[in-house]
């Protein structure tokens, strides 16, 4: 498990997602009011990329006539068939057993010594920028 | 440490051939038809518009999980609707999913279900030459279908006169909910014509000439509404067959697009059954219902059928018959399939290259 620098924190703001490539790896970024969160980007249904999805919030009823909305933004639902998926933890609402997808660990790391050893060619890391980086 | 690349690409499909029977191009407005509408039909839809019998004449007929029934990923950057942009289409499906051929079904404005039987004419006219100049002219991987106004059959005749033997068309479309069922005789000019020229007629869900999407009228949800397309089909199918049809146009083809698989055998077998008992009420049904389906009725795959057991889809496909199902995506709506992942059951390299390419083909009599 390797640790890469994927963007700034500026790129991805809150409510924001970015993809990234890792070692041929899709993942999909997305920051949830503040906090990073980093997900395989290949829906495990027919592929769509994840980062296309739209956020979404949990809906559901306890009866007929009766809603609860909670979780504004934190799930994403898949650009093409809608499966929804938990952004924090990659598992799908309707079979989070079987239907999931990788999650990676994420983290902020400020720039200066710590970043330049976390060295990214497409980055030029300064000192007092912030970094996510993703263990992957 | 190890450098990270960044980069929007996505696998490309391993180099396999396929003929999608089903993509949708879209308009970005109604001024994309002007050049081929007569002033008169441009001044009427500039004056009264459109007119479809459903409510919200220009929308869909249920709110959707996602606008124009479109993939959340397929919108154009350079703004229009999803099916737009050839570019997109090119660059987003045809490229990277191996289609050697894909077949044009326009599916809004409905020229078929405008009531004003007149302006439905001259709007198959403009989006066929449409589809012939904006599309198929500009990507030759494209076919055409050609729209036609059943409500009127002399229209409708007279445009697939216009259009047959022209190569930019495959074949002929028309909606489901039709005025009267399909079988009914007001339609068997068009009928006539097709088989004249041997163009297929495709049979895609929608359709929106006022009749429920449901025998017991109209559902709330669109969740409702996309259970609903089976039961039009199948409407059709019985009507085609029990009117007798196939006895007088025997080498007249249809293929029903995207109504689902699952029904097929079971209708089959009741027909089967039903005819046995019954067929003195419609002597003019000289064989068992099943073969004419066996003989002149196509199906287009997608939505693909998902059983729990891959061993159930290929069961399936037995009963319908492997000859029987042509390969399509519906690029761009929110129910595409997949090309490489549509099928979830182990297909040898034939049966694969049978479904996605062989059929169509043949069907359409592509070299
Ligand atoms: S590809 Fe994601 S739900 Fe089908």
């Amino acid at each position: 498990m390797a640790r890469h620098v994927v963007a700034t924190v500026d790129e991805i703001p809150p409510g924001a997602r970015k993809r990234v490539e890792v070692e041929g790896r899709g993942i999909a970024v997305f920051n949830i009011g503040g906090a990073y969160f980093a997900i395989a980007d290949r829906c495990p249904h027919e592929g769509a990329s994840l980062c296309d999805g739209r956020l979404t919030a949990l809906v559901e009823a306890s009866e007929p006539g009766r809603y609860v909305l909670s979780r504004r933004g934190e799930l994403v639902r898949c650009p093409w068939h809608g499966w929804e998926f938990d952004i924090r933890t990659g598992r799908s609402w309707c079979d989070p057993k079987r239907l999931k997808v990788r999650s990676y660990e994420t983290s902020v790391e400020v720039g200066g010594a710590e970043a330049t050893e976390l060295q990214a060619e497409t980055f030029p890391v300064s000192v007092e920028a912030r970094f996510v980086v993703v263990e992957a | 440490m190890s450098a990270t690349a960044l980069g929007t690409s996505r696998p490309v499909a391993a180099k396999r051939q396929v003929i999608d029977c089903d993509i949708h191009p879209a308009m970005t407005s109604w001024t994309e038809v002007h050049p081929y509408l007569e002033p008169r039909w441009i001044e009427h839809l500039k004056t009264y518009g459109s007119h479809l019998r459903h409510a919200f004449s220009e929308a869909l007929t249920h709110p959707r999980m996602s606008p124009d029934a479109a993939r959340v990923d397929a919108y154009p950057e350079e703004g229009g609707p999803p099916g737009s942009s050839l570019d997109l289409m090119r660059r987003q499906h045809l490229d990277p999913n191996g289609i050697e051929h894909g077949i044009l079904i326009p599916l809004r404005w409905n020229p078929g279900s405008q009531r004003n039987l007149d302006f439905g004419v001259a709007l198959t006219r403009a989006m066929n030459s449409w589809q012939a100049e904006r599309w198929v002219g500009q990507e030759p991987r494209l076919k055409g279908s050609v729209l036609v106004a059943q409500e009127d059959a002399v229209g409708a005749v007279a445009e697939i006169e216009a259009r047959a033997g022209d190569p930019s068309f495959v074949q002929i479309l028309i909606l489901p909910r039709t005025d009267e069922p399909l079988g009914r005789r007001r339609y068997w000019p068009i009928f006539e014509a097709a088989e004249r020229h041997d163009l297929p007629i495709a049979i895609h869900v929608g359709g929106t000439n006022g009749h429920p999407s449901t025998g017991g009228g109209w559902p709330s949800y669109y969740m409702e509404e996309h259970h609903a397309v089976a039961e039009s089909m199948q409407a059709i199918v019985v009507s085609l067959i029990f009117e007798g049809v196939f006895e007088r146009f025997p080498r007249l083809r249809f293929v029903i697009m995207e109504g689902g698989l699952g029904w097929i055998p079971s209708l089959c077998a009741r027909m089967d059954r039903n005819w046995e008992r019954m067929r003195g009420e419609v002597p003019h049904v000289r064989r068992r219902p099943s073969e004419y389906l066996g003989e002149s009725i196509w199906f287009t795959t997608q939505p693909m059928e998902e059983p729990e057991r891959p061993g159930q889809l290929l069961e399936l496909m037995d009963r319908i018959g492997w000859d029987r199902l042509l390969f399509s995506t519906d690029y761009p709506h929110w129910d595409f399939d997949d090309p490489r992942y549509a099928f979830r059951a182990p297909l040898t390299r034939a049966q694969k290259d049978q479904l996605l390419f062989g059929n169509a083909q043949h069907f359409y009599g592509f070299p």
